[in-house]
């Protein structure tokens, strides 16, 4: 129930609404839950149905660089 | 201009980093000389702790304590026999979320078992699947039998919004939603906390998609207050290694705050519009029943009065008689985190995936399911 998916937007429809792929799987999801605009190839979280969040992927990166930190500050300590 | 986004998941499932990061967990955690006892709150992190085997790759080193942060496992007996009465209602069809049917109410009985019986009960995947069916039946009431946590009441209050404005007057909705917040505080402050020996956590892995809705800010009150560091994570096996690690850190340094390591979803105020709709449509409940932590207050939703007409409890009067557990089920115990799934008697014998006893079987986020799908007993 709170399992989320990170989906791709294919098609961001009129209606408040958009079809995403989920890990191949195609369906309408609604965007009434997001404040900003999303586009075409975007990622955001699915939740029964809604977009409750847009991917940011550049925190995405920095979650990936900080992981490379701890590896290094270890490495320093050490 | 790029075409193809990148998969950011095979990044965070990278079997290097996962090494790195357990030879670093250990590494610290031998310099701290104690075994850290860690409780991942929310159910989906169970089940990621499982699958991925990161109990059995930290076993030694860091503890996992199972959480109640699963909607269908803390929902007390007498609200599934509420939702069972519900569909008896004559002219009714009765629409929830799939966790929900297989439930056992008092009896046993489950939705599913009283949809054989004839009773029109539907699973939706999305709640506004139901003003469709409201619409496509006029003559007949529609029940959302709403539950979950922060993750599920945003959908239910556009739900109730969406069908005052297109006038649906067939369309009703129980609400079950329940607060993430007020059941952590709830089990800071039990007595098996309180009773030293008893159940012992020293940080915790805080819910991603929770927090997506309600940002890290509410986690700050407890990481302060109870002198807990609270990492909210990610689902992936890198995001929960990073997070212990960050928990073990922030333990070697005498820390106690909250950390995110799932920023690429998570923000510190949350999904401002969510929290808007909700609070327009659902007020506090004074306290609420828990299945396994009792009476908690102020930890769920009602339906405000502007909008009782929709609201099925105040719509359809039904009284309950008392609820009969199944007398040998410890769910409660293992929502609390006090007992493993493998202490019931019941568990993988009689109580299995496909036949549940509690409600901790059913669902995907259920430990019971866990312990039964990925520890291979």
């Amino acid at each position: 129930m709170c399992l989320s998916i990170p989906s791709r937007v294919v098609e961001v429809k009129e209606d408040k609404t958009a079809l995403v792929d989920t890990m191949g799987v195609r369906r309408v999801i609604s965007l009434e839950l997001l404040s900003e605009d999303v586009k075409e190839n975007d990622w955001v979280l699915v939740h029964v149905g809604f977009a409750i969040e847009k991917l940011d992927e550049e925190e995405a990166l920095k979650t990936l660089e900080l992981f490379e930190d701890i590896l290094r500050m270890e490495e320093h300590e050490n | 201009m790029r075409t193809e986004q990148v998969d950011l998941r095979g990044e965070f499932r990278d079997s290097k980093r996962v090494k790195a990061l357990e030879i670093k967990i250990k590494e610290a955690v031998e310099r701290m000389g104690d075994v850290v006892h860690i409780m991942e709150f929310c159910g989906g992190h169970t089940h990621a702790i499982m699958k991925y085997g990161i109990d059995d790759l930290l076993k030694g080193y860091v503890r996992f304590v199972h959480g109640p942060g699963c909607p269908v496992c803390v929902m007390p007996m007498q609200r599934v026999d509420l939702a069972l009465e519900m569909a008896r209602l004559p002219n009714t069809i009765l629409c929830t979320y799939g966790d929900l049917l297989r439930v056992p109410g008092s009896g046993g009985k489950s939705l599913l078992k009283l949809r054989a019986e004839g009773y029109d009960i539907r699973g939706v995947y999305s709640c506004l699947d139901s003003i469709k069916i409201a619409s496509e039946n006029p003559k007949k009431n529609l029940i959302f039998f709403a539950i979950g946590f922060e993750t599920t009441t945003p959908q239910t209050a556009v739900l109730l919004l969406n069908a005052k404005r297109m006038g649906i007057k067939n369309l009703f909705v129980v609400s079950n939603h329940v607060i993430t917040p007020a059941a952590i505080q709830h089990i800071l402050n039990s007595p098996e906390m309180r009773q030293i020996g008893s159940v012992r956590i020293d940080a915790f892995i805080g819910p991603g998609h929770v927090s997506v809705i309600i940002g890290t800010r509410p986690y700050e009150y407890f990481a302060e207050e109870f002198q807990k560091p609270v990492v909210i994570s990610g689902f992936e096996p890198v995001d929960i290694l990073q997070s212990v690690y960050m928990i073990v850190m922030q333990t070697i340094r005498k820390e106690a705050k909250v950390e995110n390591q799932y920023t690429r979803f998570v923000s510190y105020e949350g999904n401002h519009k969510a929290q808007r709709l909700v609070s327009e449509v659902f007020e506090l409940r004074k306290e609420f029943e828990w299945r396994g932590l009792g009476t908690v207050p102020y930890s769920a939703l009602k339906i405000k009065k502007e909008y009782k007409e929709m609201d099925a409890e105040e719509i359809f009067k039904i009284s309950l008689s008392k609820p009969k557990e199944h007398p040998s089920c410890i769910c409660g115990k293992v929502i609390r985190g006090v007992a493993l799934p493998t202490d019931c008697k019941l568990f993988g014998n009689v109580c299995t995936p496909s036949n549940p006893i509690g409600s901790c079987m059913v669902s995907s986020e259920g430990a019971c399911a866990a312990y039964f799908k990925y520890k291979k007993l």
